[in-house]
């Protein structure tokens, strides 16, 4: 694989095809969106594969100085990787899921999914920091359009306020890097700039500006409220790819620059991000149990679990890290898969509205098995994928601070409440409406969007490592660089007394003669 | 300094005034038949003083060997590189004329001609190093602009366009003489190097007036708030052509011309008026934006767009240094690209008898029914914006840059803010264009002039821009540093 510019390749084949989806008709379109998305599957696989584990930090690395003042420079570590591979997996689930639920310009269509594919896989691979910045900001374009266009009733006020929350929130991002820029006489490579260190003073500046992007992105509690708006309003693939990929960009934002570059304010202001967490993780599961709405109920399930990633986050240890990153993984595999499961029933009652549907499971028994498997991994049951994250997430901050982890904790109780009594109304009970009782189990190409989320989903509950290990060194590195600002723990940890000597004078004894 | 050097040094203007005249004669015997072979005589001139003027950009010159008739005039790259976009700016308004005027048979043989006059006189207001040069350029390029505002007579629109531009106009020449005169009283010459020599230190009040004074002027001439409200009237009266030629040239004129007057001739005291520019940039911002939502003609919308993106090129004054200066340049060069873009696209915007629409309501669905129209004008309003990855983000990114360099963070980071206003109705443009079922309003046939130049100016702000970004700060930077050698 050397010198094949891999990663390049990656961002071209979306590229190419969106502009080809342009210019075909309905049916080519969607063939030429599926091919170009399984080819970059493909060519994930083949990055994961031939990922070193153990290697360099950043591999695949590409750089060629074409623009003035950044840079094209490319390259990945682990945590990179993962994201990526996220990415790809989930992109020819997403084309196949608006297969038949898209009619109307489809070409236009596939072209906004496959160039908000290659903006993804940019944002995760860029290695300098304004190239990320393009990259990041970019993906607001065709975000702005599937919504718009291909969204439900209320879409253009959700595409509005999707639009300019995310951007109000990311220019002032622009500015601290500019100062980063400047401060460090004109470098703009991320790798760099994860190594410098900042004045503290100026620390606290950046690390807000950058704060109020990636918070805005994730979405924490309170700047959440663009989320369930632009969830409800979205096509079913649009929510996946929202929920799966564009929320995980905030995770990554704070985990390659918010907390290796600017650790000392990330240590001053650990408790602003753990009290918005908590509030959000009680607050929005709270919401998320009066809702009406499948997939409003599923947003505000996405900002309570991106809360315990957050946690995870400023926990400031190798669990919390590590735990944060699966959270995420698992996250995007498992909301991703709800919303496709909203989206199977929605497509046949074009309703998203609880009380309308009801027994499914007697109608809809394949149906059934998937959504209640994708319900367990939301709730974080072990074996599934989302037990791993949220164990070790948690795991992470106790050792940190025994009242946020009690309060976080009560996440995992209120999630199991609104998403069994989710599935309770939607796949138990008795069938209340003749027509929900009559709409069809699944087919083909249902199960070829919902099978394989499933099997990654029991993969990563089974055997995490798979997950873990090309990330494994670069959490070390994370947790290595932040170590010298991490904050203590409130477990006052005791060193015990030493038992009086006389208690061991058997064991003691030979030893003291011997002394003699 | 012997005559024959200064006559090569303003070789383009020669042939601008030459050609201009001899052009103004075949008009006059030919008539209004010639119209159209006039305006591409007039486009050929234009391509000639291009040709004069580039080398002289790509070489950078600088210094006293660029200075012509006793300093009165600097043919140095800084001015070369605005010279450039002028011309291709003027240019743009001589193709795109003949179709939208023979409709109501309105074309005449005096319109490239007076194009290529204030296109002289811009050249002039660029070159300007002497309050009296400057002056003589203001008024050459003013002149022009009111007869062509007015052109279409019979329209009543452009009749009050012209009438309005040309009173106010008239009040900011009094308002920069009144500033001129009090500068020559207080420094005792008309020389930018002289006027930087005598205002040194502190300065006399009446010098500070001085200043307010010309500076007042020039935002009237660039249309920053609070000197602005001329703007969105003379840009809807105007026939379209008109209005691209006004929101692009005279723009890039004036602007490098408040770029001399406050760093050459008032460099000592950037203290003084720095305060004005940061004000007028961040209100022209926000003016800008928060003027621009309500409106629902697309020619007013354009209008406050300008008013709004010359805030942000004023952010790069304001930083006050060579890289400043250079990202104004640089900012100025995709202006032009973006709003000669947006007027085209608003000139092939027909209705079935191919009447111009206008109204931003009509455009409901174009996106679906005039795909080619769509993609391009969603791209400039994104670009507009400021989003990446299309290229009228880097004319901001490159501001900003300079801003924060500078050390004006608070600025940079409430200027950047305040774009996001702005952000709002360039993408209620896009929902308009997308979102809204199709009004089925725009469906005349295009010239194919109007449909190349689109194409230039879409390809130009498409994300390929970035790759013109090594070439283009390179000539930014070389410009700017032949304005700070001068001063």
């Amino acid at each position: 694989m050397e010198g094949f510019p891999i990663l390049s390749v990656m961002l071209a084949v979306p590229l190419l095809g969106a502009l080809a989806c342009l210019f075909t008709e309905a049916r080519q379109a969607r063939q030429v969106a599926l091919a170009a998305t399984l080819v970059d599957l493909a060519l994930g696989i083949v990055l994961w594969a031939s990922y070193d584990i153990g290697g360099a930090q950043w591999q695949f690395t590409e750089r060629a100085p074409i623009f003035a003042g950044f840079s094209y420079a490319l390259g990945i570590d682990g945590i990179a990787l993962m994201l990526i591979v996220l990415s790809v997996f989930l992109m020819p689930i997403c084309i196949l899921a608006s297969w038949e639920a898209i009619d109307k310009r489809v070409g236009q269509y596939m072209a906004a999914f496959l160039f908000m594919e290659t903006l993804m896989i940019g944002v995760f691979c860029a290695q300098d920091l304004f190239l990320f910045y393009i990259f990041f900001e970019a993906g607001l374009i065709p975000m702005y359009l599937i919504i718009g266009v291909w969204g439900g009733q209320n879409r253009i006020y959700a595409a509005y306020k999707f639009f300019l929350y995310t951007l109000l929130g990311s220019v002032l991002m622009l500015i601290a890097m500019l100062w980063m820029v400047n401060f460090t006489g004109g470098e703009t490579s991320i790798p760099v700039l994860m190594a410098t260190d900042f004045p503290p003073g100026a620390q606290t500046w950046l690390w807000l500006a950058f704060f109020a992007s990636f918070a805005v992105k994730m979405p924490m509690w309170p700047v959440h409220t663009w989320l369930p708006d632009a969830h409800v309003q979205a096509p079913t693939a649009g929510s996946v790819i929202l929920a799966g990929v564009l929320l995980k960009m905030g995770g990554y934002g704070f985990i390659r620059f918010s907390l290796p570059m600017f650790p000392e304010a990330s240590a001053q202001f650990v408790w602003l991000v753990w009290g918005l967490s908590m509030a959000a993780v009680v607050l929005t599961s709270l919401i998320a149990l009066v809702q009406h709405d499948m997939k409003k109920l599923i947003a505000y399930s996405s900002v309570a679990h991106m809360a315990i990633v957050t946690v995870g986050l400023f926990a400031f240890n190798v669990q919390g890290f590590e735990g944060a990153m699966l959270v995420m993984l698992s996250h995007g595999l498992v909301s991703g898969a709800l919303f496709l499961c909203v989206g199977v029933i929605y497509d046949r009652l074009h309703t998203r509205e609880i009380d309308r549907y009801g027994g499914l499971s007697i109608n809809m028994p394949k149906y059934a098995l998937f959504f209640m498997l994708f319900t367990m991994a939301s709730v974080g049951l072990p074996g599934t994928s989302g037990f791993v994250g949220e164990f070790l997430s948690l795991a992470g901050i106790y050792q940190v601070s025994s009242v946020v982890t009690a309060v976080c904790a009560t996440g995992v109780i209120l999630g199991a409440a609104y998403m069994l009594y989710l599935y309770w109304r939607v796949a138990f009970g008795v069938q209340r409406n003749a027509d929900a009782a009559a709409m069809p189990d699944l087919d083909l190409r249902e199960w070829l969007t919902l099978g394989p989320i499933a099997a990654a989903v029991l993969w990563m509950g089974v055997y995490p490592e798979s997950f873990l290990a090309p990330m494994r060194a670069d959490i070390a590195a994370l947790d290595a660089r932040v170590a010298r600002a991490a904050p203590d723990g409130d477990a006052r940890l005791k060193i015990g007394e030493p038992k009086p000597a006389e208690e061991h004078s058997e064991h003691a004894a030979p030893a003291a003669e011997g002394a003699h | 300094m012997d005559f024959v050097a200064s006559l090569n040094l303003i070789a383009p203007e020669i042939v601008l005034s030459v050609s201009g005249l001899v052009l103004l004669l075949v008009a006059a015997w030919a008539g209004d038949k010639a119209s159209r072979a006039i305006s591409i005589a007039g486009c050929f001139v234009l391509a000639a003083c291009f040709a004069l003027v580039a080398p002289a950009v790509c070489a950078g010159v600088s210094g006293p060997d660029t200075l012509a008739f006793y300093g009165q005039f600097a043919a140095d790259s800084f001015a070369g590189f605005a010279k450039l976009l002028i011309f291709a700016a003027g240019g743009a308004a001589l193709v795109v004329a003949p179709p939208f005027f023979e409709r109501y048979n309105a074309m005449r043989a005096e319109y490239p001609v007076l194009i290529l006059f204030a296109v002289l006189g811009m050249c002039v207001m660029v070159s300007a190093t002497d309050l009296i040069t400057l002056y003589v350029g203001l008024e050459l390029n003013s002149l022009a602009a009111y007869v062509l505002a007015a052109f279409l007579r019979a329209d009543d629109r452009s009749a009050e366009a012209g009438l309005k531009y040309f009173v106010l106009g008239a009040l900011a020449s009094g308002i920069l003489l009144f500033g001129m005169s009090l500068t020559y009283g207080f420094t005792g010459t008309t020389s930018f190097a002289g006027i930087r020599g005598a205002l040194d230190g502190e300065m006399a009040m009446g010098a500070l007036m001085g200043v307010i004074f010309v500076l007042a002027g020039l935002a009237f001439k660039v249309s920053a708030v609070p000197f602005h409200m001329w703007t969105p009237d003379v840009y809807e009266g105007a026939p379209t052509p008109v209005t691209t030629f006004f929101a692009s040239a005279p723009k890039v004129a004036a602007m490098a011309l408040t770029m001399r007057v406050t760093l050459d001739a008032f460099g000592h005291q950037a203290d003084a008026w720095r305060q004005i520019v940061i004000f007028a940039a961040l209100a022209s911002i926000v003016v800008g934006a928060l003027g621009a939502i309500g409106q629902a003609n697309i020619k007013r919308l354009l209008a406050y767009s300008s008013i709004n993106n010359v805030g942000f090129i004023l952010i790069g004054l304001a930083a006050g240094t060579a890289e400043g200066a250079a990202a104004m340049l640089t900012y100025l060069a995709i202006y032009v690209a973006m709003t000669v873009g947006s007027f085209v696209a608003v000139l092939v915007l027909k209705d079935a008898e191919g009447e111009p629409v206008e109204g931003i309501a009509d455009l409901a669905g174009i996106g679906w029914t005039r795909p080619a129209i769509g993609v391009c004008l969603m791209m400039l309003m994104f670009s507009l914006a400021g989003i990446p990855p299309l290229f009228g983000f880097w004319g901001k990114f490159v501001v900003f840059q300079a801003a924060v360099e500078a050390n004006y963070i608070a600025l940079a980071a409430i200027g950047i803010a305040a774009s996001v206003i702005g952000a709002f109705y360039y993408i209620k443009i896009v929902k308009v264009m997308y979102f809204e079922e199709p009004a089925d309003v725009v469906t005349g046939k295009s010239d194919w002039a109007h449909w190349a130049l689109l194409a230039i100016s879409a390809a130009f702000i498409s994300p390929l821009g970035y790759l013109l970004t090594p070439w283009l700060g390179d000539l930014a930077d070389k410009a700017a540093a032949a304005l700070f050698v001068a001063a």
